[in-house]
């Protein structure tokens, strides 16, 4: 009974998400502001639809209800209750689901804020995220409905992959998610832009923090993933360029531009073409992202399983959707002229840099991504592209782009105006090299110089970044939030670089056999196996292996890696034992029984992890200071205290 | 209209076409294209499996059409492919030559005695690759896949996966000439 | 491995090769038999003397080129070995028409604000 109530829910959802579509755009377009007000009710009584959706599927997990088909591939009686609730997305009809749901929350998060913004403009902007859940409702429904009944019941489930089965699972996908979607936001202001025909001054600042969170966001969600696979899947790796982490990589990279791109527009009325192009850009490869983990067209590890019928329904979405976008576009967009000018060296000309890298590198990543398939089409069918092509074709898009962070950030506005700045750079550039060198040949006798570079670059972004704020902090001056932002944001980056540089050039890594008392030595410390022992888990049975790492005779501290097998799908995880001792894992993860009482070990010492983690944290935490800034708020303040007709411009 | 302003809608069409295709590939993305078929297949020489003094190679199958069916006991796959095989045996157009893959399985050899007589035996020889070197070497990159190799030793065809009725006739059957001029084996192992 | 030239070279291999039977690990990162088969003929061709080329070399042969993870560099993915520093000149050509432009218009205007935020 339940389940059918929640599939009709979806029904409703989508019915009304073709009246917030149609009301949101019909109503500007023809000018019924009745209808245009109408769109907030429809947006509403969505989020409530869907809401109630979200809550009927969890309420069935939890309460092992086997005659949801859903529930019975991916549940199980043994199931612990988190698993239980967050097996709501551990596969793919599901995930669809938590789109719809966030992108709901995102747009009655819009719908409350754009009290403040003109009526017709929040309309339309309603408008488009009512066609991109209809899109998302619809193929829910036609393809992929979770509510699906199996009759006759399970007696039990079939459980949930064991590899989803840890904490990582609760939290990755939902704040993934929740950023990816949010880049519909982004999207969705510069359609209505085009659709008005116009800019309006303020549209940048409007845009500005919905960007910046749903950016902040995609940068926890994917370093969520990154540190959920590496302490998960036994071989301590972080980051494969698999094309489904490229699919989360190259909108945040696009992202990353857009915001910045907005900075320039909002600033000085410049760059409007190529922020809306961002912003399409920027939500389009979200949809592709979307299409490629579902559609079976690339190889990848985190794939869901293949439907080509789904990857067809998928692509004509993505066709219509950014199709008539980029249509949108090519008509609009010409109409955007500014004739404002820049210097050579100002700000402005530092952000294009910026952003034309940041697109490189993204349409690099495409490439490599889609190669396979591009091969395919022309007949070569058996390329096939890895690390080994992403790392130093990335990295040429993205070193000079690091190297002009540090000078910009002292260009002013228009005029640049570098010339005070030159000597503290200097200065701060050969501090940072000489850290560098420091580091290379104190803390590691000089192994791969090269380091020296990427260690020199991300101590050079910190010091350039802090020159400034120190300066003001000096004088007494104010910093506001958005500069405070800002140069967190960028001392995360740099962060996140001198992590990169370490784990990349130092980490010692071996594959060792040990029987019970024996050890091995490991990139200076020193693994002895004691013994291994079967232990019972909630839905499992393990193999839990009790290991000392000691250093020069010291001990330091003891891990316990384990692999287990789940019951009821008999597929094994492994669980390593990390310890984090200064910034450096002592990581070890057990492999397979070699008899005789042997067992294999992965063992890895990884330098300077700790920063991979904290770096896209400030990232983050910078992105959701600025977005804070006292401007967005006095706007808000303003807006309510006007006159209520002030707000409808003419059009 | 300035043309520039059509770039990015007509990159984002050539994309939407690659796309296309790739999803009608999909059914293919990850399965390996064997270089080796077409070509002499790379001598091999294995023990047999009821007795390892003896053994069996490509030399002595040269003149003749014959299947080689990498199987094992523990693989799943390879026991729904199994009827199919022994209805090929019984229909007796080509010879299968089984090639029983250890991998890492410690009583692999007992196992597939075992299941051979249970389940019936459609190999005209069963050999044994004890140490995986062979299979490298014929580019077998799992279980089951087959290779059909002609008299002159090349190898026109390669299954990455389970044999079905259908892929037999379509692949293996069409290719053979028209009425191939191997004894019909006996039922038993070699 | 014993020679620690062997073995990072050995390393190396293990790294930029595909588990055949995997979905996208490496070598070096698969628990799957026949990777570990894989990995122990790597290390008795690299003992026999065979140079990088010839190993891989050998398994393309019998694997094609999808067991490599670097592309080959050849005329054939030309394109792809290409196409980031091509698509980085396009884009440091559009920034410097765009800069031009702009620099041409900046000597109309006043200089009212020259802040950094």
């Amino acid at each position: 009974m339940l389940p059918e109530l929640g599939h009709f829910a979806l029904v409703l959802a989508l019915v009304l998400a073709a009246l917030q579509a149609f009301f949101g755009i019909v109503g500007p377009a023809l000018g019924r502001d009745r209808w245009a007000a109408a769109t907030t009710s429809a947006v509403a009584g969505q989020f409530v639809m869907v809401a109630t959706a979200v809550g009927i599927l969890v309420y069935a997990f939890v309460n092992f209800d086997f005659s949801v088909l859903y529930v019975a591939e991916n549940s199980n009686s043994a199931l612990p209750l988190m698993y239980r609730i967050a097996a709501l997305w551990g596969a793919h009809e599901g995930s669809l689901l938590l789109w719809i749901f966030l992108l709901a929350v995102w747009t009655l998060a819009v719908a409350i804020a754009s009290r403040n913004l003109p009526e017709r403009f929040a309309a339309r902007v309603l408008g488009v995220l009512g066609v991109l859940s209809f899109g998302f409702l619809l193929f829910t429904l036609a393809t992929s409905d979770p509510f699906r009944r199996l009759i006759p019941a399970a007696a039990d489930g079939r459980d949930l992959n064991p590899l989803l089965q840890d904490p990582g699972l609760a939290v990755h996908p939902p704040v993934l998610y929740t950023g990816y979607v949010g880049l519909a936001v982004a999207f969705s202001f510069a359609c209505a832009a085009m659709l008005e025909g116009r800019m309006d001054p303020d549209w940048a600042r409007w845009t500005r923090p919905w960007t910046t969170a749903a950016w902040a966001f995609l940068t926890c969600g994917i370093a969520l993933g990154s540190w959920w696979s590496y302490y998960t899947l036994g071989w301590g790796g972080y980051w494969e360029w698999d094309p489904v982490e490229n699919a989360s990589f190259m909108p945040w990279l696009v992202a990353t531009a857009l915001i910045h791109s907005l900075a320039v527009t909002e600033k000085r009325g410049l760059f409007k073409s190529w922020t809306l192009l961002l912003a399409i850009l920027a939500f389009s490869l979200s949809l592709l992202g979307t299409f490629l983990v579902r559609s079976g067209v690339l190889v990848s590890v985190h794939s869901f399983a293949a439907d080509p019928s789904r990857g067809r329904f998928i692509l004509a979405f993505l066709g219509l959707v950014i199709g008539g976008a980029l249509t949108l576009y090519a008509w609009r967009a010409p109409l955007l002229k500014s004739n404002a000018g820049f210097d050579l060296l100002s700000r402005e000309s530092f952000l294009l840099f910026n952003n034309i890298l940041l697109v490189v590198a993204a349409a690099t990543v495409l490439g490599g991504t889609l190669a396979p398939l591009i091969a395919d089409t022309f007949g070569q069918s058996s390329l096939s592209v890895g690390p080994p092509y992403f790392r130093p074709t990335f990295l040429l898009a993205v070193i000079p782009l690091l190297l002009l962070l540090s000078v910009g950030v002292h260009a002013n506005w228009k005029r640049g105006h570098l010339e005070a700045a030159v000597r503290p750079l200097l200065v701060t550039l050969v501090v940072a090299g000489l850290l560098g060198a420091a580091v290379v040949f104190g803390a590691y006798g000089g192994r791969h110089a090269l380091a020296i570079i990427g260690f020199g670059i991300g101590s050079w972004i910190i010091l350039s970044s802090l020159l400034d704020p120190v300066d003001r902090l000096r004088r007494h001056l104010s910093l506001s939030r958005a500069v405070l932002g800002m140069t967190l944001a960028h001392i995360g980056l740099a962060v996140a670089v001198i992590a990169l540089t370490g784990v990349e050039s130092y980490t010692s890594e071996s594959d060792i056999a040990l029987a019970a008392g024996a050890s091995a030595q490991v990139g200076g410390y020193d693994f002895k196996l004691i013994g291994t022992q079967p232990i019972e888990g909630a839905n499992y049975n393990a193999i839990r292996a009790t290991v000392i790492v000691t250093r020069d005779g010291q001990p330091i501290t003891t891990l316990y890696p384990e692999s287990r097998t789940f019951w009821v799908q008999q597929q094994t995880r492994k669980v390593a034992g990390i310890y984090n001792r200064h910034g450096t894992d002592l990581f070890i993860a057990l492999g397979d029984d070699l008899g005789a009482g042997r067992w294999s070990f992965r063992a890895q010492i990884r330098p300077l992890i700790t920063l991979l983690w904290l770096g896209p944290l400030f990232m983050a935490l910078g992105g959701a200071l600025a977005l804070s800034d006292r401007r967005y708020r006095m706007a808000r303040a303003a807006a309510r205290a006007a006159p209520p007709g002030a707000r409808g411009e003419a059009y | 209209m300035n043309p520039r302003f059509l770039v990015p809608l007509g990159a984002f069409a050539a994309l939407v076409v690659v796309l296309a295709v790739g999803i009608n590939h999909s059914h293919e993305v990850g399965v390996l294209k064997s270089p080796l078929v077409g070509h002499q297949i790379p001598d091999w020489e294995l023990p047999v499996l009821t007795d390892p003094t003896k053994s069996l190679g490509s030399r002595d199958l040269k003149g003749q059409w014959y299947v080689l069916n990498y199987w094992g006991a523990w693989c799943y796959s390879c026991r729904v492919e199994h009827p199919t095989l022994l209805q090929a045996q019984r229909e007796g157009r080509v010879q299968i030559i089984g090639v029983d893959w250890v991998a890492d399985n410690p009583d692999e050899n007992a196992a597939a005695l075992e299941m051979l007589s249970r389940q019936g035996n459609p190999y005209r020889q069963v050999v044994i690759d004890r140490d995986g070197r062979t299979a490298i070497d014929l580019g077998i990159a799992q279980a089951p896949e087959s290779l059909l190799v002609n008299p002159q030793g090349v190898i026109v065809y390669k299954e990455p996966g389970v044999i079905t009725p259908e892929i037999w006739r379509r692949e293996f059957l069409a290719r053979l000439p028209p009425q191939s001029a191997v004894p019909v084996a006996n039922a038993g192992g070699s | 491995m014993s020679d620690p030239a062997l073995q990072a070279r050995y390393q190396v291999l293990i790294h930029e090769l595909r588990c055949v039977q995997c979905e996208d690990n490496s070598l070096a990162d698969s628990d799957a038999s026949i990777a570990a088969d894989v990995r122990r003929q790597i290390r008795d061709m690299l003992n026999a003397g065979k140079s990088d080329r010839e190993i891989k070399g050998y398994l393309v042969s019998r694997y094609s080129e999808f067991i490599l993870f670097r592309p080959e560099y050849s005329w054939r993915n030309a394109w792809l070995w290409g196409l980031p520093l091509f698509l980085l000149i396009i884009g440091v050509v559009i920034a410097i028409r765009v800069i031009r432009q702009r620099v041409a218009l900046v000597d109309n205007e006043d200089d009212a604000d020259t802040s950094h935020t």
